[in-house]
């Protein structure tokens, strides 16, 4: 994109953005990984985000829409600040993890998909994310907890509001 | 950070840098880094070949193809470029050792798509890993940073006039784009469904260009197998499984984790040695030795080597080694639901038998393990899985069907506990909300 063209981007998305489209033998492959880097930042694939990755990598909006659906973990409205991505497949649930999650479900007051009224969390029953021998565990954003039991589910959530109560900005950062 | 363990009879090749800070250069370069990836540009590409066929490595992804077989197939002439992948969308359920490996040992991966990429004559390498890898993408990037500044990727590596680049590439939440026709998809920008086969990937890959693609802990082990020689390699093996392998043990035992043991080592011994076995002295019911598409094996069935032949001969298969251990108390129908409700989230819908038999099978389970199930049912449940196999683009129809297919024959009496209205005989007090 050129430096004239308008962007809802922060210069520093915008620029790392600028450069994943350059370093493809093919543009299109900056797809996945852009709208991805757009939703750590804006919160969601939104509209707008649709239409200027679109434009920068020179497809059609419903080019995107069609590759971006495939993605589990692209979605299209809000979520929390924090998502809380408790897994309960095979590995993990044969240690707790169902356990594990309602008391997410109690602590939290909201259920599958839901969001806490302060926007700072969601919750998500999420299949294998890769930690089966540390089992059962959770993903917050991108940050693994590995080797939990209900007990443990206050204070991580205590450590994320203090997080959001202090202003992080970038919580994947 | 995940829990590194240790047993004595661990033969450590791939791990043997686990723990010892190796994601830096620096400390990669102490314990002798680097110098396969010289070697190999020393001594061209048809002695990295011969090398790869006399280590007897199988594709670590779970497919169990030769790796330097399949990297002969190549064609030395091509107008395309040539690439090399490789497959960080570690997915299956079970499986979790490629985890440790971008964490602690990125560089290997590094090298080894180096060396892949002088075998293949490719000049680009990709290294693909699943979205909610992100911090460990993080520190494949710093690394591939690390290689580029010292020379060892680039124009003109190791100072000579051999150029070899690196892209690392990240997904963003999808199973099936671990088969490597969807992944190439995922990887041009586009859905992660399959191609059809033929042509495979050697011939016709990215951007249709000749491909490699191989699982990282297939890559990792290559710059080791270099070190030591082809042969040392195979030798830590059984006949026509070389080398070791990263077991990913979890469920019911004592002590959980990732473990590399030679090919070949007995299973039992694994679960009640090397993890300490069932958790609480339980009794054991059941393990899925390598993932949770590979059928089920019972008590009686586990004293058997863990390679590709030998879990095969068993009606099983060594798939991603990933060993699930299941203790008495756990209703394997649910166990079965849960199996099936991941392969029907991950089905990519491209094939009909996949889409629809998984889809069916969870709803049939569903209401199954509801106490809502009918005799006919369990001989429904078991048609539907065999009518699933073979009948798709990729393998994610048969990764769905055969451990369906092998919970209904050798737990058969516990899904009859379940007719007639009766209560699932080992419902907990927490049940599963299904979604």
């Amino acid at each position: 994109m050129s430096d004239e063209t308008m962007t809802i981007f922060s210069p520093q998305l915008a620029a790392r953005l600028d450069a994943l489209a350059a370093r493809y033998p093919v543009r299109r492959s900056a797809l996945v990984p852009m709208l991805l880097y757009a939703q750590d930042e804006i919160g969601y694939v939104s509209q707008a985000v649709i239409a200027e990755v679109a434009e920068r990598i020179g497809i059609t909006e419903l080019e995107v829409r069609n590759v971006a659906s495939y993605y589990s973990m692209l979605h299209f409205k809000p979520v929390g600040r924090y998502k809380v991505q408790v897994c309960t497949s095979i590995s993990c649930a044969l240690r707790g993890a169902d356990e594990l999650y309602q008391r997410f479900q109690k602590e939290l007051g909201i259920g599958a998909e839901g969001v806490t009224a302060d926007g700072i969390f969601s919750l998500e029953r999420v299949e294998c994310i890769g930690e089966c021998s540390w089992a059962p565990a959770i993903q917050v954003n991108y940050d693994f907890h590995e080797e939990l039991s209900p007990a443990h589910v206050p204070g991580i959530l205590a450590s994320y509001r203090g997080k959001a109560m202090a202003g992080e900005k970038t919580p994947d950062a | 950070m995940p829990r590194l363990v240790s047993h004595p009879d661990e033969v450590k090749i791939v791990s043997r840098r686990f723990g010892q800070g190796a994601a830096s250069i620096e400390r990669y370069l102490a314990l002798g880094g680097y110098e396969s990836a010289w070697k190999c540009l020393k001594q061209g590409p048809e002695w990295i070949i011969s090398e790869m066929k006399a280590s007897n490595l199988r594709g670590r992804g779970g497919a169990g193809f030769p790796t330097g077989l399949k990297w002969s197939f190549v064609p030395k002439q091509s107008d395309k470029p040539k690439y090399v992948l490789v497959n960080g969308d570690e997915s299956e359920p079970g499986t979790c050792k490629d985890h440790l490996i971008f964490q602690h040992d990125p560089h290997a991966v590094i090298e080894g798509t180096i060396i892949a990429g002088l075998a293949i004559g490719a000049k680009l390498g990709f290294i693909y890993l699943r979205g909610e890898y992100r911090g460990l993408l993080e520190i494949m990037e710093k690394a591939v940073a690390e290689a580029y500044a010292k020379g060892f990727l680039g124009k003109k590596i190791f100072g000579t006039s051999t150029e070899f680049q690196i892209i690392t590439h990240t997904g963003a939440g999808a199973y099936e784009v671990g088969e490597e026709s969807a992944l190439m998809e995922s990887l041009e920008g586009k859905r992660g469904i399959p191609r059809i086969k033929p042509p495979f990937p050697a011939l016709v890959g990215v951007y249709g260009g000749p491909t490699v693609i191989n699982n990282a802990e297939t890559i990792a082990a290559v710059p080791h197998i270099i070190a030591m020689g082809g042969a040392a390699f195979a030798a830590a093996g059984t006949p026509g499984n070389g080398g070791t392998r990263l077991f990913s043990i979890s469920g019911h035992v004592e002590r959980p984790g990732v473990y590399e043991l030679p090919m070949g080592y007995n299973l039992k011994k694994m679960i009640y040695e090397v993890a300490g076995g069932v958790k609480g002295g339980r009794k054991l019911k059941a393990v899925v030795p390598g993932g949770s598409s590979t059928p089920v094996l019972l008590p009686e069935e586990i004293d058997i080597g863990m390679d590709f032949d030998q879990v095969g001969k068993a009606g099983s298969m060594l798939g991603s080694a990933g060993v699930i251990v299941i203790d008495d108390r756990t209703c394997m129908v649910e166990f079965a639901l849960r199996t099936i409700s991941f392969y029907q989230h991950e089905s990519c819908g491209w094939c009909i038998p996949c889409r629809e038999g998984t889809d069916w099978l969870k709803k049939t389970l569903t209401r199954f393990h509801a106490g809502f199930g009918e005799a006919k049912d369990i001989d429904n449940i078991q048609y539907l899985a065999e009518n699933m196999m073979g009948r798709t683009f990729c393998p994610l129809g048969d990764a769905a069907a055969m451990p369906m297919v092998a919970f209904v024959k050798k737990f058969r009496g516990e899904f009859e506990e379940h007719l007639g209205g009766n209560a699932c005989p080992f419902a907990k007090p927490a049940k599963l909300e299904v979604v």
